[in-house]
């Protein structure tokens, strides 16, 4: 392959390099102000954790660079070597650990601990992006897709059997990239959709006007919605279009007006409309000889038997810890002596910062140890408390210019390897932020993960400096690659 | 496969604005907690400031004379630091306290829980046990070493020095769920004034709590004051107070009193001040300290003696044979009489088909001798004169309601002010009154019972004792009053102005020589002492048991020291104890000592034992209505 000899200081993005610097920066700041207590340690002590990240920034800006310097292509013929080496890690992993809080992810190598987890993120990216790259692949062949799929769920795997439940559950970043590479929609639409439908049935699940349970109403209003719009998407015949669009809400209606008369259950005239839609969709199907008719009956079916199974799933599947999280990230139940705790301590600290918070190392809340791991998964306390809505809307908003920066950055490049591997750093980076701050600010599920660049800890701060790192290099070299 | 020809770029802007959605969502949300919701920030500072409250001491009260009544005692708290319990003999523990052992584990129990004791935390004091006493305390002390975490504290209590005037001092108790709500300076667990000075007093002897701000970790440690102490709040001490009472008077008026019921109030009449306000019966102010509180209380509560009942200044009677001084000062005032006016009595007064009896003396008699035989028919006629002086007053109406006035300005038919709770203003009745009672059709006999202190009217002991100070003054009086002095504070200014009777100084000299005679020759003889000048009036409050004797009085008649109201309840007539007690207490005061000549009298009162002959029954027995 040609190429050409350029100089990378002057090609690779600066303005992502600053965002790393500020974002490295101000959550060393936070790390300190989290840690700061009345027997306070020095700043630049490095038995503190403050002096200890300090260390590892130093150490991951070397790396970093390091990074940089290697060769352009070095990334894309080791990828799978890399990939490999990580998995065996991870399973060797499972078996080394100690126990550390309930998880075996922890490898004690001398004085530091190493959470191979972390690596795998990047490790995986690249064997995807490699792999994908292929001379005529495509994605949605069976064994493309199936290969593609086990690349993600293999780390994914382990990494649950080591007890990582968040750390797992950040390979579903790579379903972003997916789709950006062609997967259909729908598959993102139908997770999206049982996610949805799922929160808003436990949520509403004990509400109730008259005999109608509210969450079962919702979810069904909204698959009828989403329904009426798939058939409105296919754009076959202008009728079929009316017919929808007119008739669904008027049948609606009517059940309605009937409400008023003589009240019942609500959800069996939900159920008897989506029953007719379901008829007209799979005639229409027969009609045109339609897969698209077909499959938004499918959807629609499914939908429905998802709905009814939810309540199972999550009485008869789910572990109880796990039904209390969720019920109580969902507002369902209020236990802030237990499970809710660390949410409800969260948001206390955070919603005690009002505005303009109150100032660099004064949080109450924090410096008196009411927020559990709070400078880990949840450092954002510290900001939202200390800098009030000023400093989170800043900080969330240096997130998601970094997140769209690298979305740019990856649009801009001509080799299909650095596209998806650009595109799983800026999923990975921006899952992690919405998760973590998603879950301090009470939205989220309680998963543990931690929040880039900002979280204590050797691993995760080195972890996320290689991911990017390795786009800033493959980024710097596209025009080497003629 | 169809679905090969996407748009990578439609892509990307999806993508892109689900993130910006996403974030948009997470900033509203940041917004609504931060900017919108304050409970979160009242909630930060519940967990990390704990706010100790320092108690001031509460004033100490003194007698007139800087006698010492009451003051704080240490007493003492046992108190827990859990996390520096270890594993200890319970059984031993409570053998020590005297308490079970399912009483101790509930109370260990108790105070973890945040619920009913918010202000835990396992590094902080926690009160297990209140108010040891010192015998308790002496014992706990020494073995207090095999207890690691227990530490007792010092908490004082209210200590009473004499066993009297518990109406009058009143006590404390933990402030209750309406103390707390009415006012928010108190806090479970303080204690409140409830009775007597110490209710009527209370933001004086309390004085001003201080506070500690301090921070509170998670684990409940303590990590330092707040800003350096920058909040904190030194405690004020609660002025003490020096009362009016004569500590020894009170006791001795206890003493004559006891085994029966009643009430002697005795004024200062040249400044207004209670020199002895005596109720029986009462109790020991000592049963409201300590751990019996509330057992003790029941029990007077619930005794039908009522001993919690204030007869000087709730207990309302017909003012009575007493009353006739006033109606007296009223017609003179009024020039309806002169004190030659003559009216004619014939044991009895004739109203309508009525008839008030009166005992027999020599007829037609003059306001003089009406006062000193205390004639109904006289103040009858009195009343009826003003009641129809048309050409004076237009109607009845109108006269009956400037007598209602003149009344209140005596004193009468409302609170006079006095700085005790509980006090009762009595009735006058006017116009309005009769008007709703009688629909409009009444007039002078319809009423007349009023002329000689019954029907409608009614009136407390500090009223007549009161009424009594206002004669020996002559025409003024000052607003009866238990606290002389506040340390360092002022009398509230209702205390220190005269407040005129309304009626003329030189209207006074006929009254008071009439009460004089009384007492030298009338219903009062056994008031006669021979070297303090007496006047007095006695009566007779209607109660449908045996009636109430009644004494009202001042000496000496010129330069007055005391005035005295002494109600003896079921007594019969009023000369029979009240006027004795009165005598005797008027000599206390003035003389200090008791001469040998009353010792009779002392004798007989102290073992409620009156002369046997009905003397001086001349007067009201036979004053209800047939």
């Amino acid at each position: 392959m040609p190429y050409r000899r350029i100089n990378i200081w002057k090609t690779i993005d600066w303005w992502t390099i600053g965002l790393f610097f500020i974002l490295i920066i101000a959550g060393w700041l936070s790390i300190y102000g989290a840690g700061y207590d009345f027997d306070r340690v020095e700043i630049f002590n490095l038995s503190g954790r403050a002096g200890n990240q300090l260390l590892w920034m130093m150490i991951s800006v070397i790396v970093g660079f390091g990074i940089v310097m290697v060769e352009n292509d070095w990334y894309d013929v080791f990828a799978y070597w890399i990939y490999g080496f990580i998995i065996i890690l991870l399973i060797v992993t499972i078996f080394l650990a100690p126990e550390i809080k309930g998880s075996r992810s922890w490898l004690v190598l001398g004085p530091v601990n190493v959470q191979p987890a972390e690596f795998a993120k990047f490790a995986t990216a690249l064997a995807l992006a490699k792999f994908m790259n292929q001379y005529k692949f495509k994605l949605m062949e069976l064994k493309s897709f199936a290969i593609v799929l086990a690349l993600i769920t293999v780390p994914m795997l382990f990494i649950l059997m080591q007890h990582e439940t968040g750390s797992a559950l950040v390979f579903l970043a790579f379903f972003i990239v997916l789709y950006r590479e062609g997967m259909p929609g729908g598959f993102l639409l139908a997770g999206f959709c049982a996610t949805l439908f799922f929160i808003l049935s436990i949520k509403f699940a004990d509400s109730a006007i008259g005999d109608t349970v509210v969450g079962e109403m919702i979810v069904l209003l909204l698959i009828l919605t989403i329904t009426s719009g798939l058939i409105y998407r296919v754009k076959k015949d202008k009728n079929v279009e009316k017919y929808t669009l007119l008739g669904i809400p008027a049948l609606l209606i009517i059940a309605g007006i009937a409400y008023l008369f003589f009240p019942y259950n609500l959800n069996y005239a939900l159920l008897a409309i989506s029953g007719i839609v379901f008829i007209y969709v799979i005639s229409l199907a027969v009609k045109y000889w339609l897969r698209d008719y077909l499959l938004i009956a499918v959807f629609l079916l499914l939908s429905i038997i998802f709905l009814f199974s939810v309540d199972y799933v999550f009485n008869h599947v789910l572990e109880p810890h796990h039904q209390s999280r969720i019920q109580v990230s969902l507002g369902v139940t209020n236990d802030p002596g237990g499970a809710g705790y660390n949410v409800n301590q969260s948001k206390i600290a955070i919603g005690s910062g009002g505005f303009w918070g109150k100032g660099y190392l004064n949080g109450t809340q924090t410096k008196l140890k009411y927020v559990p791991e709070q400078d880990t998964d949840f450092i954002f306390c510290t900001v939202g408390e200390e800098k009030g809505f000023v400093g989170s809307a800043i900080v969330l908003g240096l997130f998601l210019t970094l997140t769209i920066r690298l979305i740019f950055l990856a649009e801009r490049q001509r080799y299909g390897f650095n596209r998806i591997y650009g595109y799983s750093v800026a999923s990975i980076i921006f899952f992690h932020v919405a998760i973590n701050i998603g879950m301090v600010i009470g939205i989220t599920p309680v998963i543990g993960i931690p929040l880039p660049f900002f979280s204590y800890g050797g691993s995760s701060l080195l972890s996320f400096t290689m991911l990017l790192f390795i786009f800033l290099r493959l980024d710097a070299g596209r025009s080497e690659r003629l | 496969m169809s679905m090969q020809k996407y748009n990578p770029d439609s892509r990307k802007y999806i993508i892109i604005g689900s993130i910006c959605l996403i974030v948009f969502i997470y900033l509203a949300q940041l917004f609504y907690i931060q900017v919108i919701r304050d409970d979160y920030k009242i909630m930060a500072d519940n967990n990390a400031f704990l706010k100790r409250t320092l108690t001031p001491s509460r004033g100490m009260l003194y007698d007139r004379n800087g006698e010492l009544l009451v003051f704080n005692q240490p007493a003492y708290d046992l108190t827990v630091v859990m996390k520096e319990v270890q594993p200890f003999d319970t059984l031993e523990f409570c053998t020590i306290l005297n308490t079970s052992k399912e009483y101790l584990i509930k109370r260990l129990e108790d105070i973890k829980n945040r619920k009913i004791n918010p202000g835990y935390s396992p590094y902080l004091p926690q009160t297990i046990l209140t108010q040891l006493g010192e015998k308790e305390f002496g014992i706990l002390q020494e073995f207090l070493y095999k207890f690691p975490g227990f530490y007792i504290q010092n908490q004082p209590v209210r200590k009473y020095n004499y066993p009297h005037a518990a109406h009058l001092l009143g006590y404390i108790a933990k402030a209750d769920r309406q103390n707390i709500l009415d006012d928010n300076y108190y806090a479970q667990g303080d204690y409140i004034g409830k009775n007597g000075v110490e209710r009527s007093y209370e933001s004086i002897l309390r004085g001003e709590k201080g506070m500690e701000m301090l921070l509170r970790d998670s684990r409940g440690r303590i990590k330092g004051k707040y800003e350096d102490g920058a909040y904190d709040k030194n405690p004020v001490s609660g002025k003490d107070l020096t009362l009016s009472i004569d500590i020894e008077l009170q006791k001795y008026g206890e003493e004559l009193m006891q085994n029966k019921m009643g009430t002697i109030v005795m004024i200062e009449p040249s400044t207004g001040e209670i020199l002895c306000m005596v109720v029986k019966p009462d109790y020991d102010p000592s049963l409201f300290v300590g751990r019996q509180f509330g057992n003790n209380y029941m029990q007077l509560l619930n005794d039908p003696t009522k001993p919690l009942f204030n007869r000087a200044l709730s207990g309302t009677y017909p003012p009575g044979s007493t009353f006739k001084v006033a109606q007296g000062l009223v017609f003179l005032q009024e020039n309806i009489i002169t004190t030659q006016t003559a009216y004619t009595c014939h044991h009895g007064f004739l109203a309508g088909n009525r008839r008030l009896n009166c005992h027999s003396h020599y007829s037609p008699i003059t306001l003089g001798p009406a006062i000193q035989t205390s004639c109904n028919s006289y103040f009858c006629w009195g009343l009826k004169a003003m009641l129809e002086n048309r050409s004076k007053y237009g109607d009845s109406r109108n006269a009956l309601d400037l007598w209602q006035g003149r009344m209140k300005d005596l004193g009468f038919g409302r609170k006079l002010g006095v700085d005790l709770p509980g006090e009762r203003g009595g009735y006058m009745p006017n116009s309005q009154y009769y008007n709703k009672k009688y629909k409009n059709r009444w007039n002078a006999f319809t009423v007349i019972s009023i002329a000689i202190g019954q029907g409608e009217t009614e009136s407390t002991p500090m009223q007549i004792c009161n009424f009594a100070a206002q004669i020996a003054n002559r025409g003024y009086f000052y607003t009866p009053h238990v606290v002389k002095k506040i340390r360092d504070g002022e009398l509230d200014a209702l205390y220190t102005q005269k407040r005129h009777s309304g009626i003329d100084h030189i209207h006074y000299n006929p009254i008071i020589e009439a009460l004089r005679s009384a007492v030298t020759g009338g219903t009062c003889w056994k008031a006669w002492i021979p070297d303090i000048e007496i006047c007095g009036k006695t009566g007779t409050a209607q109660n449908s048991g045996k009636d109430h004797s009644v004494f009202m009085g001042f000496a000496p008649k010129e330069n007055p020291q005391v005035a005295i109201a002494v109600y003896v309840e079921n007594g019969g007539w009023g000369s029979s104890f009240a006027v004795p007690i009165g005598r005797l207490m008027i000599e206390k005061y003035v003389r200090g000592e008791i001469s040998s000549q009353s010792k009779g009298f002392e004798w007989s009162v102290l073992n409620n034992l009156t002369s046997g002959k009905r003397d001086a029954v001349q007067e009201d027995q036979h004053m209800e209505d047939d």
